[in-house]
């Protein structure tokens, strides 16, 4: 199965140049390599902070952009991990273990299933 | 190459559970033998290919493991410059395990995933995933729940073992009947939850029946306990008559209306292998009762020839190792077999007028079925439509309002 494991985290907690989370910041990139090593990593991606993000909308035929994230919250999207594990506990024990869930919050979210039929509701 | 590539997913199906019970016990805790147990497997596929299966795979994946996180807990230790200790005590060259410590390892496991202490919805996902090696997925299916509830139950689940340091060991003998007694609860109420299952949608649920019994082939191969091959028995035996007892529209088929040839002779004869192997050993607990019971029931060519007496005395035996309402409903309906439906009336209303049964709809339908035969069909009559109110459970509604359509048909 294919997970997404999305990394949210406070801005002002992470680049305060602590040395929790200097130290945080110095594991999570050899975590990283350590689960591509492993052959669990799909991909990943660091997202930079929300003051260069472009929120996007289409109604009517019209589209609409603003500068700034859709939502105006402490804690943002900050990166995210695309792992493969056997089962949601085993996506579980490997997002428990991004140094940066010492920080922030991660989500564990699987794939959708394109052969299965759609949610209604 | 691709038949590395299968003799890899065979040794997988065959050796992982093998593996991560011992890496439990090397590296002390689940999440750390999981994330071992990959890196074995893993390093596995990227090796045997070219060096070919080794002769002992499981001393090779145990070996493997063991090294990956010794090595990880190094570097980790480099990184963080803390921990220095930890890194240093898992030593460098495992020995491989002599086989019974390999089967200690299993039990050892089975005993955990089943600890009293966890509540027994997290000893069922548990034993599934951690010793069945079912996936969360496949778990929340069966139990039609969703993916992150049977989650957040195997990691609190995991929780409380660490916290509560329960020990990753096999019970001694004193300890034995009582801790046996969880893993074989949880073993039942695996194979029970896909049985009662059968006229529901859900064909993954069957699943569950299969699942169960291949845990309790695992725990008799590992521990020869009496009551551990009874359940087996009784399992089997349920399990052997389980497409006789619906029909095709899914309404339950009684014992003695059932199409004995549907039975399964290769299930009923294993039963009988069993049963006799754990009357051997002189102690009978209620699982082994219920098997002979069962068996006793099976053996008989037909309803009318079943051995009625011997029934009766196996219950008299169950009673008194499971002094239970429902095991004396159950001698109540035998007597009135063996000694003919007035015998078995007197049983079951003295039963019922001790109050533990009268909320019951089945002690209900089984003194409807006492007052027919002996032709009081108004007093019939009053239990069927006394069980009814008491069932939500629509098969077992359909059935009793055909029973009660037949009986208005009587003259």
């Amino acid at each position: 199965m294919r997970y997404a494991c999305l990394v949210y985290f406070d801005p002002k907690v992470v680049f305060n140049q602590s040395l929790e989370s200097e130290a945080a910041l110095r594991e999570g990139a050899a975590y990283i390599e350590e689960l591509r090593a492993s052959g669990q990593l799909v991909s990943d991606g660091a997202l930079q902070l929300p003051d260069q993000t472009m929120t996007i909308r289409v109604r009517d035929g019209k589209m609409s952009a603003t500068d700034g994230p859709y939502l105006e919250t402490k804690e943002i999207l900050a990166g995210f991990l695309v792992i493969e594990a056997r089962d949601l506990n085993e996506a579980v024990r490997i997002a428990a273990a991004i140094p940066l869930a010492k920080l922030g919050t991660v989500e564990v979210r699987p794939f959708v299933d394109f052969s299965k039929p759609r949610p209604i509701l | 190459m691709t038949d590395t590539r299968d003799a890899l997913a065979a040794i997988y199906r065959n050796e992982a559970r093998r593996v991560l019970a011992t890496l439990i016990r090397l590296l002390g805790g689940f999440d750390a033998a999981e994330e071992a147990l990959h890196d074995a497997f893993a390093a596995a596929a990227e090796q045997w290919p070219q060096q070919g299966v080794p002769a002992h795979p499981y001393s090779w994946l145990v070996s493997a493991g063991r090294f990956k996180t010794v090595d990880r807990w190094r570097r980790q230790a480099r990184l963080a410059s803390a921990l220095p200790e930890l890194a240093l005590q898992g030593g460098a060259s495992p020995e491989p395990a002599p086989p019974e410590a390999i089967e200690d390892d299993e039990l050892r496991l089975i005993f955990s995933c089943c600890h009293p202490t966890l509540a027994p919805d997290a000893r069922i996902a548990l034993t599934l995933r951690e010793v069945g090696r079912l996936t969360t997925e496949e778990i929340a299916r069966a139990y039609l729940t969703s993916a992150p509830t049977i989650a957040q139950r195997i990691v609190r689940a995991k929780a409380k073992i660490r916290d509560e340091r329960i020990p990753y060991e096999v019970p001694t003998r004193a300890e034995l009947p009582e801790r046996l007694e969880s893993v074989l609860q949880v073993l039942y109420l695996i194979f029970n939850e896909g049985y009662a299952a059968c006229q529901g949608p859900e064909l993954t649920r069957d699943d569950l029946c299969a699942e169960a019994i291949r845990l309790g082939r695992l725990l008799v191969q590992l521990l020869d306990e009496p009551e551990a091959l009874g359940l087996l028995a009784l399992m089997l035996l349920h399990e052997a008559r389980r497409s006789a007892r619906v029909d095709a529209a899914g309404d339950l088929i009684l014992l003695e209306h059932q199409d004995r040839s549907r039975w399964d002779p290769a299930r009923i004869h294993e039963a009988q292998g069993l049963i006799e192997r754990a009357l051997c050993k002189r102690s009978v607990g209620p699982y082994l009762l219920q098997a002979a019971i069962v068996a006793v029931h099976v053996e008989a060519p037909g309803h009318a020839q079943t051995d009625w007496a011997q029934i009766v005395g196996l219950y008299d035996v169950l009673r008194k190792v499971d002094p239970s309402p429902v095991v004396a409903l159950n001698r109540a309906v035998a007597l009135g077999m063996r000694d003919g439906p007035a015998a078995g009336l007197s049983a079951l209303d003295a039963l019922l007028s001790q109050g533990a049964l009268v909320d019951y709809h089945l002690a209900h339908a089984a003194r409807a079925d006492l007052r027919l035969r002996l032709g009081r069909l108004e007093a019939a009559q009053e239990s069927y439509e006394r069980a009814l109110e008491l069932t939500q459970q629509p098969a077992e509604r359909r059935f009793l309002l055909k029973r009660l359509a037949e009986l208005a048909q009587l003259p």
